[in-house]
């Protein structure tokens, strides 16, 4: 049991470490804005070059 | 154009916005077919820059296609070095950044678009768009780009673009906002930890434990416990510092009581290894209580967000005449005294000055409330904020910034603002009563148990006592439930950027109305007619020649875009009429004495002459051959929705008084039809902000009594600082949104019907919280009173408390109970 002396120590360290982590991160402005993010991870880069044409000439009937 | 019945383009939809393209703009021989020379214009940037990608990127995004409207502007202002330097930032690198509000960003396709910009104007580094704001942070390259093509690339793109002001407070508030999540956050990863450490000590308790593991458990307790209370905690406690030294009820004060008791006896009994410790409830109140305030805080921020958004819209620039006679777009901070500026018709006079040529009409009811257009001619004054209605003019400025009338009219609202005593709020009134309360509970119990069974366990209950009482559940409560209704509030469009503003809603109390733009719509329009709508036709078709305001209110009260009819040989009057031919028939318009030189007028005409001035409204008479008389009454018409909401608040007990800059015999026409009984006329805004004060003065005896002020314009902005409450209705302007507590977005004052229901009913949860709480505190009072209590059952009593309010704090709403169908 007394491994919960170097237990306790470790995993609070662990907690210290995310805690900083999580500091770092607001401080940086990574939870500013919590919605474009999410919009953005949405499109793929290869959708920025289509093939021109195909793009703009397969527009559907609504 | 889109609902022409007989457009053949039903099936041809429009390259750039889906929307059908109108039979007049097919143009047979082209591949690509635009609804209209936006959408062309958007559609030939993004296939030069080889963006076509965003039409798949929209189509999966956004099924509803959106019209494009540019607005042209030449963003010249933008390069100004005065403007840039408070607003541009430069960057290591020779690169500059600054942030633009962008109007029409709705969807993600836009953010595409947007952070693509690059692509589209040479020297832009990079575009990070936040959809929530509309804003996006543009990075770039100076010596290769112009902040003004920036614009115009956006611009073009269906953007307009402005830039945001105040980067300094953002900047501060940002670091504020950051600040609170940090502080969330770390309470919740210290309550986590110490409730691993309280599970261990608890199950010993229960099972047995040895001495060893007991003692480390509480030591790390403690070391986490003390983190908890010093850094996240630490804002109850300056709170309550803070409270106690300006002598002025606030909950913090029994939380920091508790919070601070509870460590220090914790502490103590660490030490010494013997008692309770209480770390684990007191990091998990933290924590809870934290979580409550930050929801409202990112809820109030969201409203206030929402309105400096709006403030950013209202132009700030100007058009100055150089020497040479020719014009230059400069933001509205470089004008300086003795320089001339050009104001066109239907733009907004940017500084105090002297009509050096043109004669015109002003709008002046911002500023004075006056609901009629004053005429003004060379050698008048004309004031800041005051809207240009008739033809350009060219003025020379004689006051700037905050020596000008409306800069002045500022400093009040500032001053007002400053004052102004802040209302004290229901949860701390409840405050002052918990903490005397607890601490003569807590004074009892520590004198009884002491006398009987020691000191020690004097201590010992008295200090459970007062962590278990910690009035948490409020705490948490009132937070939860005003989050909620200003979510709700900002769903039915109505912004309310404080607290405590809902709170003074949910008592009747005094409620002054403004009259122009509040009451009433602040236009001129047809209010009634005694003629043919034949002749009223014939009328707008002269009118649509002229730019007077009348003349501009008789044209939109008809619908003219079926007609064939043309207008020849004008011939006007100013200031009198004007007359001419509609198709062959002649037709004479204007003022009684205009019409009555040429025609004597009748009798019955006389009559619904007299009738239409006793309703304070301008009597026009028209005059036709075929027809012979009409008259129309010209006036400011009230809100549909006036009379009807009146009534109800009327009928709620509230106190209304209609308080107007305008001639005291229209508000008083303008009040018997809305049903206020207390009308004054002819207030300045002064007088305006003085009335609010000596209503509060007065109602100050009652408590409880709010005095709640409804305005518009910068002549209501120091009222609305001075009032409990000032709510600004939609339209008004830039001065009486920032004065306002309450911003509402939808048309008319019935918005302030449901903005009452809403508080009732969060006021109600509130209370219901409390009496669930107070329930709670007096079972966990009890227990710890007789000694029965512990560690754990705190532990377990407080969270379910919370969780409970939280619970309730959610109930629904079910709008304002009559006329709901009124509003929709």
């Amino acid at each position: 049991m007394s491994v919960i002396f170097i237990m306790i120590p470790g995993a609070l360290i662990l907690a210290a470490i995310g805690v900083l982590a999580f500091v770092l991160a607001a401080k940086r402005g990574q939870f500013d804005d919590l919605d474009t993010p999410a919009i953005r991870a949405i499109f793929d880069d290869d959708d920025l070059n289509p093939p021109v044409k195909t793009a703009t000439d397969a527009q559907p009937e609504e | 154009m889109i609902n022409d019945p007989t457009s053949i383009a039903q099936t041809i939809r429009c390259d750039h916005c889906q929307l059908s393209v109108p039979s007049g703009l097919i143009e047979p021989d082209e591949p690509h077919q635009f609804c209209c020379h936006g959408c062309k214009s958007v559609w030939n940037v993004l296939h030069g820059a080889g963006l076509d990608g965003y039409y798949a990127v929209r189509k999966s995004v956004d099924p509803n296609p959106q019209r494009t409207s540019a607005t042209g502007d030449s963003y010249e202002e933008l390069d100004d070095p005065a403007f840039q330097e408070t607003c541009v930032e430069n960057l290591p690198g020779g690169q500059a950044q600054t942030e633009l509000l962008l109007e029409g960003m709705h969807c993600a396709a836009c953010v595409w678009l947007i952070e693509r910009l690059p692509s589209v104007v040479d020297g832009v580094v990079e575009s990070r768009a936040n959809i929530r704001r509309r804003t996006t942070v543009v990075c770039y390259q100076p010596d290769k780009v112009k902040l003004s093509d920036i614009a115009r690339g956006l611009d073009r793109l269906g953007y307009a673009a402005h830039p945001a002001r105040g980067a300094a407070a953002r900047e501060a508030r940002i670091k504020e906002d950051r600040k609170f999540l940090i502080r969330v956050g770390v309470a919740g990863a210290i309550a986590g930890n110490i409730m691993i450490m309280a599970i261990a000590l608890y199950g010993g308790a229960l099972e047995g434990i040895s001495p060893t593991w007991e003692t480390t458990f509480r030591w790390y307790s403690m070391g986490l416990g003390v983190l908890a209370l010093v850094w996240p905690g630490r804002v109850f406690f300056i709170g309550a510092i803070a409270a106690l030294r300006t002598r002025t009820a606030h909950l913090d004060i029994p939380i920091a009581l508790a919070l601070g008791v509870g460590g220090l006896w914790g502490s103590f009994n660490t030490i010494t290894g013997k008692g309770e410790i209480y770390f684990d409830s007191l990091a998990i109140l933290v924590f809870l209580l934290l979580v409550g305030r930050w929801v409202q805080h990112r809820q109030q921020r969201a409203a206030s967000d929402h309105v400096e958004l709006m403030l950013t819209l209202t132009p700030s620039n100007a058009t100055r005449v150089n020497e040479d006679g020719s014009t230059t777009r400069v933001p509205i901070e470089s004008i300086e005294e003795g320089m001339v500026v050009q104001v066109e018709a239907g733009g907004s006079i940017p500084a105090d000055g002297i009509l050096e040529t043109g004669h015109t009409n002003i709008d002046t009811s911002f500023i004075t409330g006056e609901s009629r257009p004053v005429p003004v001619h060379a050698g008048d004054e004309v004031v800041a904020g005051a809207t240009n209605l008739s033809s350009p003019i060219r003025l020379r400025v004689s006051a700037v910034g905050e020596s000008t009338r409306v800069g002045k009219l500022m400093q009040l609202v500032a001053s007002a603002s400053a004052d102004k005593a802040p209302i004290v709020r229901f949860a701390d009134r409840i405050a002052v009563i918990f903490v005397f309360t607890v601490i003569t509970l807590a004074l009892i119990t520590f004198a009884y148990w002491t006398w009987s069974s020691g000191v020690r366990t004097g201590i010992e209950y008295a200090t459970a006592l007062l962590i278990v009482t910690c009035p948490c559940a409020l705490g948490l409560a009132t937070p939860m439930a005003m989050s909620i209704a200003m979510g709700r509030a900002a769903k039915s469009g109505v912004l309310v950027k404080s607290a405590a503003a809902i709170e003074s809603l949910a008592r009747p109390g005094t409620m002054i109305l403004d009259k122009t733009g509040t009451i009433t719509q602040g236009q001129m329009s047809v209010v009634e007619h005694n003629c043919s709508n034949e002749m009223l036709k014939c009328a707008a078709i002269i009118e649509q020649t002229s730019n007077h305001p009348i003349a501009r209110a008789i044209t939109d009260s008809v619908d003219l875009s079926e007609s064939q009819s043309t207008a020849s040989d004008i011939n006007q009057t100013i200031g009198a009429g004007i007359s001419g031919y509609v198709d062959d028939d002649y037709i004479e318009i204007g003022s009684p004495t205009y019409i009555n030189s040429n025609h004597q007028i009748d009798e019955a005409t006389n009559t619904e002459i007299k009738k239409m001035i006793e309703q304070s409204l301008s009597p026009v008479v028209l005059y036709t051959k075929e027809h012979g008389f009409g008259v129309l009454g010209i006036g400011d018409p009230i809100r549909d929705d006036a009379a009807q909401s009146i009534q109800i608040l009327n009928d709620q007990r509230w106190d209304i008084h209609l308080c107007s800059g305008d001639h005291p015999a229209i508000a008083r026409a303008v009040a018997s039809q809305v049903g206020i009984m207390k009308v004054q006329g002819s207030v300045s805004p002064e007088g305006k902000a003085e009335f609010v004060k000596a209503m509060r003065a007065q109602s100050s005896s009652q408590s409880k009594h709010r005095v709640i002020m409804v305005g518009d314009g910068v002549n209501d902005a120091a009222a609305l600082a001075c009032a409990d409450v000032g709510i600004a209705v939609q339209g008004g302007a830039e001065a009486s949104l920032e004065a306002a507590d309450i911003y509402l977005m939808t048309q008319g004052v019935y918005p302030l019907i449901t903005l009452c229901s809403l508080a009732k009913h969060t006021m109600r949860t509130i209370h219901v919280s409390l009496i669930f709480s107070i329930g709670y505190n007096t079972i966990a009072a009890a227990l710890a009173m007789t000694g029965v209590i512990n560690a754990l059952i705190a532990a377990i009593l407080m969270p379910i408390s919370s969780l409970t309010v939280v619970a309730l704090s959610s109930r629904k709403w079910k709008g304002p109970r009559k006329c709901q169908s009124f509003s929709s």
